[in-house]
This record gives structure tokens, sequence and C-alpha cells, in this order.
């Protein structure tokens, strides 16, 4: 089991790499540079600007710079002596711009050591300010998942259970229908529906408003049963094409299942229906359900963006958007690295739950 | 008794005829039987049609998708001419939804037919060769599957989209076209590899069929259904998609009108035109819930081990 967990920790390192990789160069043939970004301002003189380039390093080969943003320079300029200014380099020339003063020493930490930089737009680290947004979105994700599960499982199996019955043909209508539906547009109707024709005359309308309170987790200003009301919309339509995903999944698992020969044992033998379709049944269709861990953390991820854009929910999903329509290249970077990792560990941790559950996989 | 030999004998004949059918005639069969999907056939078909008409319904009518009429501004669904109302600068509502419509479902094509290009030739020599190009490629693959998605998209449609001068269609369709093409890989991969170890295709191999040909004549025909089914459900994904990015101003740019950035705009004015809000998203909805059923239609007639 540890071997097979240290095996699949060990696959995923060439994907993280590719990633880094990829979205270096992504912005790398970005237009525009990041001098010009951030030096707007008529008033900079061209050495202001030099100053700048240097110290962002942009001026160094495209290898240098992916090294650095990888894996920081505080190796490759030291300072033994605490004048700051550096004594020892490695890969990157201790006197770069050719003054006879060796450069200052590297500060930065590279992104594998949890060092995003400093963000363009806001005068703070990438990594505090997404931080402060992880709880929001935890907060959405965690009750969209939970709503998934807790509606779209029982969906699946009671449609199976009851194959070509009322139920099972709306049930598989309303997927169909919910995975069809634009989820931006879902949540425009919502609050069209919530705001304007059920309640128009609440003020402040918690439907309309989204998300003016900070959440919950992060000591928001509503109690938890005012908070219920702000999260409601937001919610659900997120966790509407998680519900149509997981219903047709359990549905078709649990055909496969009642097809099985245990089961006709199970009936011959006397046990009630109930039992053969929970206890034999239900159990062993809900194992490949694990395989959607992976594949629902993305698909949260997306639809956060979407949907904390449309309820101002001040989650990470707004900032990633924000933060792409502001240019800001150490933001978009992390969020690019941060998503894939928890989208890697969230395709681990399916297969490992997979293993776990299924005794008939073998870790080999 | 010659005769009823004969009859029975025809019958014979017949019911073998019968099972020998193809899989595509036999797929045809069964839907011309399923209600459902013919009706969603047709409403994309009447959508089509619609959008395709666009410039002779506008004249028609007499309105104008461009004009901007500041005296009649927010018309309300039913008025006259502008039978679906006018939006915040006084353009007919109506036309606007064709023309738009035009724009998405040409952006979803285009797209999905790279996609399906790229995705099936990819799969093929993957599945084919195996080896070394079916590692990159996997690498590769599973490299671009762990971006979330949307995240990706919004990324490369706001660095490089957003910099053209024009409306952005043709690079929207780049983008999409070149991001989609994962899945059907995938999928192409894993019926390429069963489809190798038949027997025909041993046997064109051992009479000297170069991989090429092996891979055009004996299994890309083979690959139809696949393709056919996972152009319909890439098609409702590429019009959902697109949409999305016009929604958040990272698509196609206004004026050019579009579903997903005539929502764009409404929202703005949600006090004033709730019809702009609706009637778009309902077009988006409606045509890529017809594209699932067709899709999920074509999956259960082309299954081979459904029963009659």
């Amino acid at each position: 089991m540890i071997k097979y967990t240290l095996r699949r920790l060990f696959q995923a390192i060439p994907t993280f790499f590719g990633i880094t990789i990829l979205s270096y160069l992504l912005l790398w043939f970005a237009p525009g540079d990041p001098v010009s970004l951030l030096t707007f301002s008529p008033s900079t003189t061209p050495a202001d600007r030099e100053r700048l380039a240097a110290r962002l390093g942009v001026n160094d080969p495209i290898t240098v710079q992916y090294l650095r943003w990888l894996a920081g320079d505080d190796w490759m300029r030291i300072d033994d002596d605490g004048d700051n200014i550096s004594d020892r380099c490695f890969i990157l020339p201790c006197d770069a711009d050719g003054d006879g003063v060796n450069e200052p020493p590297g500060e930065r930490y590279g992104i594998i050591r949890g060092d995003f930089g400093r963000s363009f737009t806001r005068p703070r680290n990438v990594i505090d300010l997404i931080a402060e947004r992880i709880p929001a979105t935890l907060e959405l994700g965690a009750i969209s998942l939970m709503l998934g599960l807790v509606v779209g499982v029982p969906t699946g199996i009671f449609a199976a259970v009851r194959k070509g019955s009322g139920f099972d043909n709306f049930t598989r209508v309303s997927s169909v229908v919910f995975s069809a539906v634009p989820i931006f547009w879902l949540g425009l109707i919502l609050i069209l529906l919530f705001g304007r024709v059920l309640f128009p005359n609440l003020s402040p309308n918690p439907f309309m408003l989204g998300g003016q309170c900070p959440p919950v987790l992060i000591g928001g200003c509503p109690p938890l049963q005012g908070r219920l009301l702000y999260i409601f919309l937001p919610a659900f339509v997120l966790a509407a094409q998680v519900i149509a995903v997981y219903s047709r999944f359990m549905r078709a698992s649990m055909l496969d299942v009642i097809g099985q020969d245990y089961m006709r044992t199970a009936h011959s033998k006397g046990l009630s229906r109930r039992t053969v379709w929970f206890r034999h049944g239900a159990r062993n269709a809900l194992i490949p359900l694990a395989t959607f861990l992976g594949p629902a953390i993305t698909g949260l991820l997306g639809g956060a963006v979407l949907t904390e854009t449309i309820f101002s929910w001040p989650g990470l999903g707004r900032l990633g958007f924000e933060s792409v329509i502001q240019q800001d290249y150490p933001m978009v970077m992390a969020f690019v690295i941060i998503g894939s990792l928890a989208t890697i560990v969230g395709y681990i941790l399916s297969d490992i739950l997979y293993a776990l559950i299924d005794p008939r996989i073998r870790f080999d | 008794m010659t005769t009823v030999q004969n009859t029975i004998a025809r019958i014979e004949v017949a019911e073998e005829h019968r099972k020998s059918e193809s899989l595509t005639t036999k797929a045809l069969r069964r839907l011309r039987k399923d209600k459902l999907t013919l009706m969603a056939m047709a409403v994309i078909l009447v959508l089509v049609a619609l959008a395709a008409l666009a410039p002779v319904i506008e004249g028609q009518l007499g309105v104008s998708y461009t004009q901007v009429q500041t005296e009649s501004r927010f018309l309300p669904f039913g008025s006259f001419p502008n039978i679906l109302g006018t939006d915040d600068l006084g353009r007919d509502h109506l036309a606007r939804l064709l023309y738009g419509g035009r724009v998405s479902l040409s952006i979803a094509f285009f797209a999905a037919m790279l996609s399906i290009v790229i995705g099936v030739s990819l799969g093929m020599i993957t599945g084919y060769y195996g080896g070394i190009i079916d590692d990159v490629v996997n690498w590769f693959i599973s490299t671009l599957n762990s971006i979330p998605q949307l995240f990706l998209l919004l990324i490369i449609s706001a660095l490089f989209i957003r910099t053209t001068t024009d409306s952005g269609v043709f690079p929207l369709i780049l983008v999409l076209g070149l991001l989609g093409w994962t899945g059907t890989t995938r999928l192409v991969r894993g019926e390429t590899l069963s489809l190798r170890e038949r027997e025909y295709v041993v046997a064109a191999r051992a009479m000297g069929a170069n991989p090429l040909r092996i891979m055009f004549v004996h299994i890309l025909p083979n690959l139809f259904s696949v393709i056919i089914i996972t152009l319909m459900i890439d098609l409702g994904s590429l019009i959902i998609a697109e949409a999305t990015l016009s929604f958040l101003g990272l698509g196609v740019k206004p004026p050019e009108p579009t579903w997903g950035n005539m929502l764009q705009s409404a929202r703005d004015y949600f006090n004033r035109g709730v019809h702009l809000v609706i009637m778009p998203g309902l077009l988006i909805f409606i045509t890529v819930l017809c594209l699932y059923v067709i899709g999920d239609g074509l999956r259960d007639a082309f299954d081979p081990t459904a029963k009659e």
C-alpha cells in the first residue's frame, strides 16, 4: 500500500514539471512584458526601467529565469559576509551589469519552496493573497460536493432500482438538462428569480447580494443561519452539474451491479429486496465513484471561477479571474500551479481510495 | 410443395440478410424509431437554418442588428417590428440572436472539426504505434488535463485573444480547437488498440499494407461511430465554452454578437431588460441540450450489445 502510494507520487513528478514548463512557456510567449506592465506611469525614466528589469531578471536567458522561478535564486547568488553584495555565485554571473560591483544576493525561494513572488497589482505576496481566499472557496466547494453526493448518489441508485419508472425518467431528463445548462446563465436566472420575482421586497436581499460578507470560516458577519441564505444559490449552481453527473454515473454503475450473478444469488437466498439492493448492490456500485474525486476537484475549481464571479463570492475563483484580467502574471502562474497540484493530488487520492475500497484491485 | 419450400428458403435468406446487416444499417434503423433523437436533430437543423437565413429574416422584418437607435432602447417582447424587443442600444434583439447564433455555431463547429482532426490522428498514431510516441503524447495529455480546463482557457484567451484587434472569432476557434482534443485522443487510442489486433488488420499487415493504409482504410472506418458521438458531445461543450469565455469578456468582442457576449452586456441591465438575459441563454441551453440528446441517441443506436 505504501509502496503503491509512493509510486503514484513518483509518477506525478514528471506531470508536475510538465505543468511548470508549460505554464512558464505560455507566459513567456504572451504579448506584453512585465516591466512595461509595471511602469505605465509616464514619469518612469529609462534608468528606472533598467533597474526594474534587472531586479525582475527579465534580461536573463529563459532557462535561468525558469530555474529562478522554480527553485529560487537564493542559492545562485550567496552573500557570505552580510554586506548585501553577493560573494559566491552559481549559474548567474556575480557582476551582471559590468559596473565592477557584485549584485545583491538572491532573495527568492522559488515555487517549489512556496515562494510565488509578489503580486503585480496588489502590494503583497501572492501566496498570502491566495491563502486568505481559500476558506471561502473551500466552504462553497465542500457544500457543493456534499450536495452532489447526498442528492446525486441516492437519486442514481433509486433510478436504477426502479428502472423505467416515472422517477427514473424524470431524473434522467433532469440530469441531461442540468449538464446542458450553462452555469453562468443558471446563476443569472436564479438571481433574477429569487431576487426580483420571489422576494422583490427583501432589503438587503441575500440572494441578490451574493457574498457581500466574508465567509464563516474566517469570521464572517452573519451567523451560520444567515450565511446559509447567502450560500444557497452559489452552492446550488455549483452543485447542479455535480448532481447531474453523479446521478447518471450511479445509475449506470448500479444497473451494472444489478445484472451481476451475486445479486441473483442473494435474491434466490430469499433476502429481502431492500437488503439485496442496498447491502449487496449499492455498496458495490459506490466503488467506482472513488474515481470521481480527481475530476471533481478540477470541476469545482473551474466552476468556482464562474459562480464566484456571478455571485461576488470572495473566493479563489474570483481572485483568479481578476488576476487573469489584470495580467497579474505571478498570481496567474500561482493559480495554474496550485490548481494543477490540487488536481494531481485529487487523482492520486482517487486511485488510492479506489484501491483501498476494492480489494480486487492489486497494488502492484 | 415446392412453393412452400421456396417460401421457407426465401424467409431464411431474408433472415440471413437481416443478421448480416452492418452495424451502421442497424444503427440507422434504430435511429428512425428514436423519436427524441430525431426531434433534437430537427431542432438543431431549424436553429442552423434560422442562423444561416439571418440576413434574409433581418431584411424581411426591416430591422437591423447593428443599427443603434437611442429612441427605442429596451423595447420588450412583442414590439413591432422588433418581435423580441431591442437591447440597450436599441438594436433588434431577434436579429442579434440570429447573427449571434451564426457566430456561436460556427465557432463551435470549426473548433470541433479542428479538435476531432487532431484527436483522431493522434489517437490512431499512438494506438497503432505505441512505444515512445504513445508515452510522450500520454504524458502531454495528462499534463494538459491536470490544469483546470476553464482556467487554462481563460489564461490563453486573456493573453492572446484580447490583444487581437478584430472580433477574435478566428483566434478563439484556434484556442478551443487546440485545447479540446485530449478526450478524443484517449478514446480513439483505446479503440485503435483493440482494432489493431483484429484479424483483418493482421491480414492486411501480412499482405504488406503500409501503416498509413491500415490506419485510414481499415481502422478509420471502424471509428466512425465513436467519432460522430464525440463530435456531438464536443459541439455541445464547445458552445458552452465559447459562451463562457465571451460572457466573461475573454471571447468574441462586441459589437460582433454571440450568445455568450450578449449575456455579458445583458447582466448590467437586469432592471430594464430582463428579456435580454433570458433569450441568449435559452438558445445556448436548447442547442446544447439537443446536441447531448443526439449524442446519447447515437451512442444507443451504435451500441453493438444493445438488444432489438
